[in-house]
This record gives C-alpha cells, sequence and structure tokens, in this order.
C-alpha cells in the first residue's frame, strides 16, 4: 500500500488528505491552522489522519504541501533584508518601478507611496556596462563593487542580489559580482538576475531577484523545521511542495526558488479540480474556489490549466509562471451596504475575514455578508463542520434587514440581492478568463469548491450557461486533493526576441535542447527517475511590436517535422480566435521555454456504492428556503450517505463536514460514480 | 443637420420598473464589459503610446449617446448634432477632427470608432473608443509639431466617415488614410484593436439586454443615470458655496517664444447649479498649445473629482451633466477657432487637473492636493539606422506626484491612469540609444509635511544622429505646494554635446539635430508639497537623505541640520524656530512661489532660458 498526503494550509484551517495510490480510497481531516508555526497544525492533522486511516507517518511515501508562507512574506514585508547591485545610473530601480499609479483618473489622490522590495539604502550602483546585443560597453568596476559589498556586510544585510542592466543577454559582470559576494560575504546567499530570469525588462528581473532572494530564508526556515518535525514523527518519504504553475518540486528545490511558490495557495484548487474532471469524465471546467474573503477563478480546456508569465501578489508583478488564477474580492465575507449618497446596493470588496466573521459566526461580526444571506435564505441552514457549530440565523436576519430598510424592500429580497450581486462579480471574473479569451463558456462546467464554492456554483453556472454545475466531492478539502494528486515539474525561460525571418529552426531547436538539458537535470537531482521524465517546449510568440505574446506548447519533433511555419500558423489561428482579426506584421519569438515534467500519476477515484436512483436515505429532514421570489419547501440531505446514481431534485441541500452543496429550483443534482454531484436544469 | 437614425424596428422602448438588485447586476455588468474593452485593447494595439501607455479611452453610452461607462464623459450628442447623414444598422464611424465633434477628441492623433449597437432592428447603444496614433504624418515625426499654425499641419484629419456602411467595409477609405502615416503598421494595429474593443462591448451590451429585457436594460440605464444626477445634486448643494471662487494657473510657454497663457475658473453655486466659467482665460495661441476643451468632458472631470470621494465603486455617467453649467469663451486657449493648431494640448489638458483641484480644495481642505498634474512630458527621436532602417520613437515621461492628504507623493510615477514606463531594456533594444541614467532628482518634489514626489532625470545617449523633439511644461512656473508645503522643482533638458560642450534646449522644441554620441539629460517636475515641512520628522528626513531622495542642503528646507548623517536636534530645533520666526505669513492655502514678473525677470539666469514673452490676441480671434 502507497500512500500520499496532501496538505494545505489555509488561514484558519489545515486540510489534509491521504490518498491510497492502488485504490484510490482516502481519508480528510480539518484542523484549525497554527499561525505561528504552522507545523504545529500540519502535525496534529498528520497524527489525525493517519489514527483514522490506520497506518503510522512512516508509512506516508509522499507528503505534498501547498503553503502560503512565500505569499504572505511578500505581503506583509516580513522578507530577509535583502542587498541589491545594480549598474550605475539606476539605483532607484526599485523606487520608480513601472511608474504605474493603479485607479483611474485622480486614483493618484488615495494611493499611497509604497516601499520598494528591496530598500534604497540597501541598493549599490557599480560602474560598467553591457549594451543590448550583451556586448561590453565598459568593464566592471570591481574597486566599487568591493566597496558596496563592504558596506552591504556593514549593514548586515541578509542576501545579495545582483541585477546588472543588459545581464539577460551577458551574465558575466553580475558572475563576477557574485565571485566578489562569496569572498566578502561568505555567509550570505547571493541571486543573479540572468539565473533566475533570463529575460528582458530591467525592473520585472529585478523584482523577481529580490523577491526570491527576500522569501528564501524564510521559507528556507519553514521548509527545513516542517522537514525536522516530520522526520522526528517517523515520515520518512519525501517532501514536495507545490509550484505556482502546479507542478510539485522538492523541498529543497523550493529552498532555492521560492519565487515559484507564490500562488502555491490557489494552485491546488485547480491542480485538485483537474484530478476530479479526470475521474468524472469532464475536460473542460471553470473552476470556482470561494473562500472567506475572495473567489479565485480559472480555466482548464482539455485538463489542462491555462498558465501565465507571471505571479501577481499584492501590487506586485512578479515573472515566475503561474496557473492564470484571477481573484475577485467576493466571498463568504464579503460585507454588504448602502452608501448613502448613492443608495445602490455594494457587496465588497471589504471583508469581514476570519475575525469578527459573519453575523451568523457568533464571533461579534455586526455587519451583514453574503454568508448571512446565505443564512437567511434557508441556503446554509444551521450547522456547519459536522453540527459542532452552530449558525446564529436570527442575527443574520437583523443584519440583513438593515439592507432591506435602506433599500425599501423586503428581508428575503435583500438578502437573495446580495446573493445577486456576489453571484454576478463571480460572474464576471469568469468571463474575464473564458469569453475574453475567446473560449465559448458553454463549452465548459463549473467545479465550485471551498468553503462556499458549492453554495453559488448552481446560480453562476446558470449565469454563465455552463453545464454541469459540479459539486466536487471534498469540496471543502479539493485544495489538499489537488497537491496530493499533481506531478513534479520544473521549467527554464529566456529571452529570445528575433523574427521568424530573422532566425531558423536550428538556431532555435539547438537552444531549447540546452534549456531541455538542464530542465531535466534538475528533476534528475531531485530523485525523478531519466525514463519517467518529459520533456516540453514553449515559445511565445507575437506580432512584432505587440505587448501580447501567446505562448504555444510545442515538442522536439512537432518542431522538427513542422517547422517554424507550424508555430507561426498556430499563433495566427489563436490571434484570430482571441481577437477575430490576423496581420501582415512579421511574428517575432519572444520567449522560450523548456518545461520538464515527472510522470502523470494515474490516480483512481474510490467508486462510490450503486443506489437505485432515489437518495431518500441519506436524507436529513425536510426544510424550506427562499428561492424565486418566494418559500418553497426543499430537503436537506446527508452527503456521506449518498450513493452513485441517486438523483436530487432541486431545491435542496447537501450537507457534509465542511461544505454545503445548494441545488436550485428548476435543477437537478446527480451523484456520479465517485461521488461528484453533477448539476443541470431539470 | 443633425444625424439620421434609420431604424427597422421604430418600436419605442417602454420604461420599466427596474428592482434595485438587477440595477446593481446591470450596473457590475456593464463596468465589467468596459474591462474588457480595455483589455482587448492594449493586448492587441502596437504603437507603444497605447500599449505600453495605455493612452486611450473607452466608452459605453445608452441609445440617446448618454456616457453610462468610460472615462472622458460623451461625445456623441455633439456628433450626432453635426454628423450629416445616417446611422444605421451594420455602421461603424470612424473620425480624428477635433472641430468635427466640438473637442471631444482634443487632437488629431487621437483616432476614434463609433459603433451603433442594434438589437432586433432597434438602436439599443453605442460603444466607442479612442486611442492616440504615435503617427499621422504631417510635418514632424509623431505629427504633434508645437510650431504649427494650424491644424492642417498636423497630419492627416478625419471627419466623421463610415468605415463599415451598412456591413460594407470602405477599403479605400482606409488605404487613404493609411498612406498619410509614417506608420501605417502601428496604425492599422491600434484601429483594429479600437475596432475589435468596441465590438466586444457591443456583444455584451446585446447580451446584457438579452438575459433582462431590452425595455429593462434601457430603463435601468436611465435609472444609473439619474442615480449620479441625484449624487451629484446632494454634493454640489452640500460642498459648493454660493460665493464665486477663482483659480488660475499657466501654460508655461507655447514654444514660440510666447508665454505664460493663464487658465482662469471661476466657480460658484446659483440654483442647485455649479457654474465653471473660463472667462478671465487667455486667448488662443498661434501655435499648437490650445486645448479644445470639451464642455462635457469638463463635466466628466468635474463629476469624477467630486463623486471618487464620497461611493469610489460608482459607474460614473453622463447623468449629472444638466447640473453644471460651463463657459469656455470663444478664441480662448480653451476654444480656439478653427484652424487652430492642437497638437500640443497636453499641457493645458493636464492643468486643468491641477485648477480643478485648486478651485475644490479652497472650499474643502481635506481634498486639496498640491499641484503637479502639470505635463505630459514628450520626446521624439528618430532617423535611419546604420542599416539605413527608419526608426522613430515616440516616449511619455513622468515625474512628482504631488503631496496629498494622504501622505507623501511617489518619486517619478505617472498623474495619467493605467500609463507605464517603457522598460530601458526594451529602449536599448529597438532604439539606437543607451539609458545613462534613471533617476529621481533629489530635493524636487516640493518640501512638506508630505513631501511632493521628485521628478525624474532621464539620461539618453544617441548613438545615430537623428533628429529630436521635446514637449514640456512647468519649466518657468511652479508646480505649487498647498497648506504650508512649498514649490516642487521645474522641468529642464540639458543637450551635453559629444564634444563635451553643453546647452539648456528648451522645453518646447521641434526638429532639434542631434549627433551620435550626443547626451539629452531629460529632466521632468518635482511635485508641490503638502503641509508644513518644519512638521516633518526630522528622522525621516535624514533617512530621505542617506537615500539620496533629499541632499543635506535640501534637508534645511526642512529645518533639518543633520551631522555625520545624524539629526543634530538641538541645531534642528533652532533652526526651525528661526525659520518659523522669519518666514512671512501664508496668506491663503497655495504657495505659488515668486509672481510671473519675478519669474520673467530671473528666468534666464535660473533655468538658462530667456524669459517668454507676454502673449498676444491674434488678430482673427476675438479676445476673450
Amino acid at each position: 500500500m502507497t500512500y500520499r498526503l496532501g496538505v494545505d494550509v489555509g488561514g484558519t484551517f489545515t486540510d489534509l488528505l491521504l490518498l491510497e495510490e492502488e485504490t484510490g480510497a482516502f481519508w480528510r481531516h480539518k484542523t484549525p491552522s497554527t499561525p505561528a508555526d504552522s507545523s504545529v497544525g500540519i502535525l496534529n492533522g498528520v497524527e489525525a489522519i493517519c489514527q483514522k486511516a490506520g497506518i503510522t507517518p512512516a508509512d506516508i511515501e509522499v507528503f505534498l504541501h501547498g503553503t502560503t508562507v512565500a505569499t504572505n512574506a511578500v505581503l506583509e514585508g516580513k522578507g530577509a533584508r535583502v542587498g541589491l547591485i545594480v549598474t550605475q545610473g539606476y539605483r532607484q530601480i526599485m523606487q520608480i518601478a513601472r511608474s504605474f499609479v493603479p485607479g483611474g483618473l485622480a486614483g493618484w489622490i488615495v494611493w499611497p507611496k509604497p516601499k520598494p522590495l528591496a530598500a534604497l539604502l540597501d541598493t549599490y550602483e557599480v560602474g560598467g556596462r553591457m549594451d543590448a546585443q550583451g556586448d561590453e560597453l565598459a568593464p566592471l568596476n570591481e574597486a566599487e563593487v568591493r566597496a558596496a559589498l563592504e558596506k552591504l556586510k556593514a549593514q548586515g544585510v541578509e542576501a545579495i542580489t545582483v541585477s546588472l542592466m543588459n545581464a539577460y543577454l551577458n551574465g558575466a559582470h553580475e558572475k563576477r559580482v557574485g565571485e566578489l559576494a562569496a569572498e566578502i560575504l561568505p555567509n550570505a546567499p547571493v541571486s543573479l538576475s540572468h539565473e533566475v530570469l533570463p529575460e528582458m525588462q530591467e525592473y520585472e528581473r529585478t523584482l523577481t531577484t529580490v523577491a526570491n532572494a527576500a522569501v528564501r530564508p524564510i521559507v528556507s526556515r519553514y521548509v527545513s523545521n516542517l522537514r525536522g518535525k516530520l522526520r522526528a514523527a517517523g515520515m520518512a518519504g519525501k517532501l514536495s511542495l507545490l509550484r505556482s504553475d502546479g507542478g510539485l518540486m522538492s523541498s529543497e528545490k523550493s529552498e532555492e526558488h521560492p519565487v515559484a511558490l507564490l500562488m502555491s495557495g490557489p494552485a491546488g484548487g485547480v491542480t485538485g479540480a483537474l484530478w476530479v474532471g479526470k475521474n468524472a469524465g469532464i475536460k473542460n471546467i471553470l473552476t470556482l474556489d470561494v473562500g472567506g474573503t475572495s473567489t479565485d477563478v480559472a480555466l482548464i480546456e482539455n485538463l489542462e490549466a491555462r498558465r501565465v508569465r507571471t505571479t501577481e501578489v499584492g501590487h506586485l508583478s512578479v515573472r515566475a509562471s503561474a496557473l492564470d488564477v484571477k481573484t475577485v474580492g467576493a466571498g463568504g465575507g464579503s460585507i454588504a451596504y448602502v452608501p448613502e449618497l448613492t443608495k445602490a446596493l455594494r457587496v465588497g470588496p471589504q471583508s469581514a475575514g476570519a475575525v469578527p466573521g459573519p453575523v451568523a459566526y457568533g464571533k461579534g461580526g455586526e455587519l451583514p455578508t453574503v454568508t448571512d444571506a446565505n443564512v437567511v435564505l434557508g441556503y446554509l441552514p444551521e450547522a456547519l463542520l459536522g453540527g459542532t457549530f452552530k449558525l446564529d440565523r436570527e442575527g443574520a436576519k437583523k443584519a440583513v434587514q438593515t439592507i432591506a430598510d435602506s433599500l425599501g424592500i423586503g428581508l428575503f429580497e435583500a438578502a437573495r440581492g446580495i446573493i445577486d450581486i456576489v453571484n454576478e462579480n463571480m460572474f464576471g471574473a469568469l468571463r474575464m478568463i473564458s469569453v475574453q479569451q475567446g473560449y465559448d463558456p458553454r463549452d465548459f462546467a463549473v467545479m465550485g469548491f471551498g468553503g462556499a464554492g458549492p453554495l453559488h456554483v448552481n446560480a453562476v453556472a446558470k449565469l454563465m450557461n455552463s453545464w454541469p454545475a459540479i459539486s466536487p466531492v471534498s469540496p471543502g478539502v479539493l485544495c489538499a486533493l489537488g497537491d496530493a494528486t499533481t506531478r513534479m515539474r520544473t521549467e527554464t525561460a529566456r529571452s529570445f526576441s528575433k523574427r521568424v525571418e530573422d532566425t531558423s529552426q536550428e538556431e532555435v531547436i539547438a537552444l531549447l535542447e540546452e534549456m531541455a538539458a538542464q530542465t531535466r537535470g534538475e528533476l534528475l537531482a531531485d530523485g525523478v527517475p531519466e525514463a519517467q521524465i518529459v520533456s516540453q517546449f514553449e515559445i511565445d510568440v507575437r506580432y512584432e511590436g505587440q505587448a501580447f505574446e501567446v505562448p504555444l506548447s510545442i515538442d522536439a519533433d512537432t518542431l522538427r517535422k513542422d517547422g517554424l511555419k507550424g508555430i507561426t500558423d498556430r499563433f495566427d489561428a489563436e490571434h484570430k480566435r482571441l481577437f477575430t482579426f490576423n496581420m501582415e506584421t512579421p511574428h517575432e519569438l519572444v520567449n522560450l521555454r523548456a518545461v520538464a515534467m515527472g510522470a502523470a500519476l494515474n490516480l483512481p477515484a474510490a467508486p462510490l456504492p450503486v443506489g437505485n436512483g432515489d437518495p431518500s436515505e441519506a436524507k436529513i429532514r425536510d426544510h424550506e428556503l427562499w428561492m424565486d421570489g418566494s418559500l418553497h419547501p426543499a430537503v436537506i440531505y446527508d452527503r456521506a450517505k449518498l450513493k452513485q446514481g441517486d438523483v436530487i431534485p432541486g431545491p435542496a441541500i447537501v450537507i457534509e463536514m465542511d461544505s454545503t452543496t445548494l441545488i436550485e429550483l428548476g435543477c437537478v443534482g446527480k451523484v456520479d460514480a465517485v461521488g461528484n454531484i453533477l448539476i443541470n436544469l431539470a | 443637420m443633425p444625424a439620421r437614425i434609420i431604424q427597422s424596428n421604430e418600436t419605442p422602448f417602454t420604461k420599466v420598473t427596474v428592482d434595485p438588485v438587477t440595477l446593481e447586476v446591470i450596473e457590475n455588468a456593464l463596468r465589467n464589459a468596459r474591462i474588457e474593452m480595455d483589455a482587448t485593447l492594449v493586448r492587441t494595439a502596437m504603437s507603444p503610446g497605447i500599449r505600453e501607455q495605455g493612452d486611450a479611452f473607452p466608452l459605453i453610452a445608452d441609445h440617446k449617446g448618454r456616457m453610462i461607462v468610460g472615462q472622458f464623459g460623451s461625445y456623441i450628442g455633439p456628433f450626432l448634432e453635426g454628423f450629416e447623414g445616417t446611422v444605421e444598422e451594420g455602421d461603424m464611424i470612424f473620425l480624428s477632427d477635433p472641430y468635427s465633434v466640438g473637442g471631444a477628441i482634443s487632437h488629431s492623433n487621437d483616432w476614434l470608432v463609433l459603433l451603433p449597437v442594434f438589437k432586433d432592428g432597434r438602436l439599443l447603444a453605442y460603444t466607442s473608443m479612442f486611442g492616440h496614433q504615435s503617427d499621422i504624418g504631417g510635418k514632424v515625426v509623431g505629427s504633434m509639431p508645437i510650431d504649427a499654425r494650424s491644424i492642417f499641419e498636423e497630419g492627416v484629419r478625419i471627419p466623421p466617415v463610415k468605415i463599415w456602411k451598412k456591413g460594407e467595409y470602405n477599403e479605400d477609405l482606409i488605404k487613404l488614410i493609411m498612406h498619410q502615416t509614417r506608420k501605417p503598421d502601428w496604425c492599422s494595429a491600434d484601429l483594429n484593436a479600437l475596432i475589435a474593443s468596441c465590438r466586444v462591448a457591443a456583444r455584451r451590451v446585446i447580451e446584457l439586454a438579452g438575459r433582462f429585457g431590452d425595455d429593462v436594460y434601457t430603463s435601468a440605464c436611465e435609472e444609473l443615470l439619474a442615480r449620479n444626477h441625484r449624487a451629484m445634486e446632494h454634493l454640489i448643494a452640500t460642498s459648493i458655496g454660493e460665493a464665486p471662487v477663482s483659480f488660475e494657473d499657466y501654460v508655461c510657454d507655447d514654444g514660440l517664444g510666447y508665454g505664460p497663457y493663464k487658465i482662469k475658473c471661476t466657480m460658484w453655486r446659483e440654483g442647485g447649479k455649479v457654474h465653471l466659467d473660463f472667462t478671465g482665460t487667455d486667448p488662443q495661441s498661434q501655435a499648437s498649445i490650445n486645448f479644445f476643451l470639451n464642455e462635457n468632458m469638463l463635466r466628466m472631470f468635474f463629476g469624477i473629482y467630486m463623486i471618487m470621494v464620497f461611493d469610489p465603486q460608482i459607474l460614473f455617467n453622463d447623468g449629472f451633466y444638466d447640473l453644471i453649467e460651463v463657459h469656455i469663451p470663444e478664441g480662448s486657449l480653451l476654444k480656439p477657432k478653427f484652424p487652430a493648431a492642437l497638437s500640443g494640448r497636453t499641457h493645458a489638458l493636464g492643468r486643468i487637473f491641477d485648477i480643478l483641484g485648486g478651485l475644490l480644495g479652497q472650499k474643502t481642505p481635506e481634498f486639496l492636493c498640491a499641484a503637479g498634474f502639470s505635463s505630459s512630458p514628450h520626446l521624439f527621436y528618430s532617423g535611419f539606422d546604420a542599416k539605413g532602417k527608419w526608426f522613430q520613437l515616440f516616449q511619455i515621461g513622468f515625474g512628482g506626484i504631488p503631496g496629498k492628504p494622504m501622505g507623501d507623493g511617489p518619486d517619478g510615477h505617472s498623474l495619467w491612469p493605467g500609463f507605464t514606463n517603457v522598460p530601458n531594456e526594451f529602449l536599448e533594444r529597438y532604439f539606437p540609444l543607451i539609458i545613462e541614467r534613471y533617476e529621481t532628482v533629489p530635493d524636487s518634489g516640493g518640501p512638506g509635511l508630505h513631501r511632493g514626489g521628485n521628478g525624474i532625470q532621464m539620461t539618453y545617449k544617441f548613438l545615430e544622429k537623428g533628429t529630436i523633439a521635446i514637449h514640456d511644461d512647468r519649466w518657468f512656473t511652479v508646480p505649487w505646494g498647498v497648506n504650508g508645503g512649498e514649490p516642487g522643482a521645474r522641468a529642464r533638458k540639458i543637450l551635453e554635446k559629444a564634444d563635451g560642450t553643453s546647452q539648456v534646449v528648451g522645453n518646447k522644441v521641434e526638429d532639434l539635430e542631434v549627433e551620435a554620441g550626443d547626451r539629452l539629460h531629460f529632466i521632468t517636475w518635482g511635485g508641490g508639497g503638502w503641509g508644513d515641512p518644519l512638521e516633518r520628522d526630522p528622522a525621516l528626513v535624514a533617512l530621505e537623505v542617506e537615500q539620496g531622495l533629499v541632499t543635506a542642503g535640501g534637508a534645511r528646507r526642512y529645518g533639518v541640520v543633520l551631522k555625520d548623517g545624524q539629526v543634530d536636534a538641538s541645531a534642528t530645533e533652532a533652526l526651525r524656530t528661526k525659520i518659523r520666526a522669519e518666514r512671512p505669513a501664508q496668506s491663503g492655502p497655495f504657495n505659488f512661489g515668486p509672481d510671473i514678473e519675478t519669474l520673467r525677470a530671473n528666468c534666464l539666469a535660473e533655468t538658462g532660458l530667456p524669459a517668454p514673452k507676454k502673449p498676444v490676441a491674434l488678430r482673427h480671434t476675438a479676445a476673450a
């Protein structure tokens, strides 16, 4: 028996999912997170889940982990103190950034002056210059480098980063600075921009290098602490972390390259959705991960999640591959309010968060939230978390009544209004990643997960006309499931910036092969057997002069067979799909990437016992909820007792430990072979 | 004769009641549609002006042409008034002549696409977008000759014409237009991008009406307009006084040696309406700094400054327009007579924001920010490279954000929404130049409790012989400070020749020859300071000295004395006491620096440039 354990640490709960590889049998567990030292909560969870499964930690072969530790270090400005060495004339590169001020006209009036990730005091400039062809214009001024490093040493920086102009074309000067840094500050880790990100655009390259260095000590401490405790508990298996792009990397690699972890959290949900989709036989999925303060959405086409080349963290845009996850400030804790001036009903982006939380949680919240509206309408019945936690329905009613009074409408109408608006916000985000990318939402299913996803997924599917609406098995721990079921991955990228007519198939293939060898080497070093490694290439293409690139995946054989013409034809087709037109302008190959992946896991899902289509054995009680303008009788079911093939007519509510699924009036839910509820129009 | 609208289905929309929730949903959906327009544009446009700097503006209007979502207010009304033709299903209108839309686009570089949206034979909406084209032909590269004497020198000028006429594409028209520009590749891509954006929004509007019903959709638009009206009515009544307040500011010069040009606005409330009267503004210029200010655009700017604070989620629309009376004198800098040149309007456009801020802030100091929305500095560099290939660069610079109630102004940032700088590695890769220095200028931000942002010094080393042009302002008058804050530093430009000599060059110059090896130091304005600099934390001043954002000498303007980089507390206290005792009492919230005559007298000594001469009224235009 081989066990994989997925662990996702969230703000409130740590979710664990233990999977037995051969049978697909799984166990799940939720335990309170311990923000001061997350490993405490994790170890509590490991102990509990092993007990449930009747195994010991020594039986766990692979421990897979999604974490927000890197993200939080950046957002809270708790990264290491980083020294930065730049080209003469560029000391304020992080201060000026891209000169961009968010918000519309007059947005600058309310925008605070940001603090750069590497302090200006810890930034020094040195003489020496490469040009835009990678040729040396002026030799490196080593005396200045030494002086700068001595100062940084005296200032007590914890890490050194070097980012020189045009280093993406020629890293010789950076290398030399790195050597001197190793000599002068032998204990400080050194990051060179041309190694971290050999791509054009000095600000993004510098920021990415600095972000990597800033979170490195924190991630490293976190990982080694966790590894130590797991070992002490007897877990001898591998420890891998989930990257922003949905792949895994060894914990050792993550200590070197933590910038790849910045979107590790949301990536878990998407990889979980991939696994569910694979087992449910559904290939095109829009994901809807509804949390307390925000909702993450992503698009999966043909069981591949879309990726982007930048990771957005707070106001920073770091160049590292990530799944294309869009976030909107709409979640269960989003606060509804009616501004005096306009008398409009607004929902979010302010959130009641975990504390004080929605009124219904009885933790001191007084402002009406989306969760409160769900409680008022009867969509969220009595108890969450298996009955240990009662909801304050009267409190929720009182809070939502304030909205109803301000608008001059009834309580239920106001509550449903709040839900409609928050659904509309989710709909807007989903449209951005589907319709706007040229996809027809009718070709997709929507999968709702996270605590509140299954409550909203039916309504959102109606808006999108995307069916079925899926409430996956274990929606509350889908991130942990994703951690447990994805594969190893690594990639490398570099700027190419050449017109197709100025290069050749041979040049491109030679470069890609060189990069592929590097990535395969990385996976080999991480213990992935040679035979299991799959290599893939990606080429970013655009019409020369565009700001927008289309990444195209291709393998070496196809590239040899179809040549660069094959690439440009595919680009033209994609451009037409996205924007409805093509152009005469020459094609430019902007970036090249090589990706190496470990073996895809073929993990089965455990089938449910076959039922007779009638869910009444799972019925808990009759219920009443408000929908389409009036109260309707409904039924509450226990998800754990549902069988394969059960058909649940709406309106109905299906409850489980950590999540509630709402099947709306006029819709019907069907339980599939492995326990997913697929909702369609009746 | 106004435009004739042809509908195959003449049934009027019925006004129905829209419940508040549906209204919110429709408002949100329109907001999203507008975001989609922006995203589509940026991803398909090609000129750096649009793709990197986002110089383009979307609009969705109701079937009467009133803006429901957008940024600059609707120009569709004036367009329909002046368009002698039909508007029919399958049409798409294209124009760039500011005089054809009452200045709603303010120079011919802005290409505007307007799509009437029909559903079931009825005109349901308009979608529209305009964007700045990097070159539309004419006498100079970039098509914004500062020394143009009429609009005929500023490139191709497109009257309202149809690219699509009842579904039929007019290829010859586009060929003719593209033949006029030096960059047909950029212009074609950008035009395609504008069209794609309008089509995306049109699809969204049709879907929305399909989802809720045409009558609900059109009634919701009415209600959204009415909501803005109510909100603005309330704001005007509570925050605008009946006693007139005035504010004036300047465009420094016109590039032909005349200036500064005064822009004056007086504001008062009367019978529930606010009046904005530009009487006292200087006459139009013979050069291209004229800004044909559309009344509706001004109403929108005014509304944005007012509403932003109270309900930032509101969707700005045209609903409140009848509450704002605007008077702009004919023949003035802001309403020049045809065929006045208009291409260099960016300076006066930016200045309008300083004026609005200054006007509103007099009654409500909590809104008052210092000056700095002063310009959108341009640099053009063009020529043939070593391989004989033509290159042309148009770059927009940034400067200091003003000090504001919330805190310091960021250094070297953009006051325009959505603008970003172009990476220097990109410039070096695609143009024959090296950016040797890209830093903010210490002490250029006005001292204050909240410091104004520093301007930028960008040093270009040109690698090929070529021609440059510079358009900047705030080199003669200063970015003012408020509430005790001091003015920021002025802009300047220095050309350091390859032979080692160096010269100050003007801030509005055309056709300046440069040689390979020449260096241009392009220095932008600093933002004005906010609040008394003597109240700024001395430790913060010391830190900024160490950071290189303020010099040790500059620290003394905050009354801070440093010793070995540390604050000398007693010396600081003594200096602050001395400054407090000696400085003149502030009269009012503004610090404009020296008066115009003093600036003139000291101009050559302080800026290295001769003082501009007082503008004279042109013979063919009546004085304002």
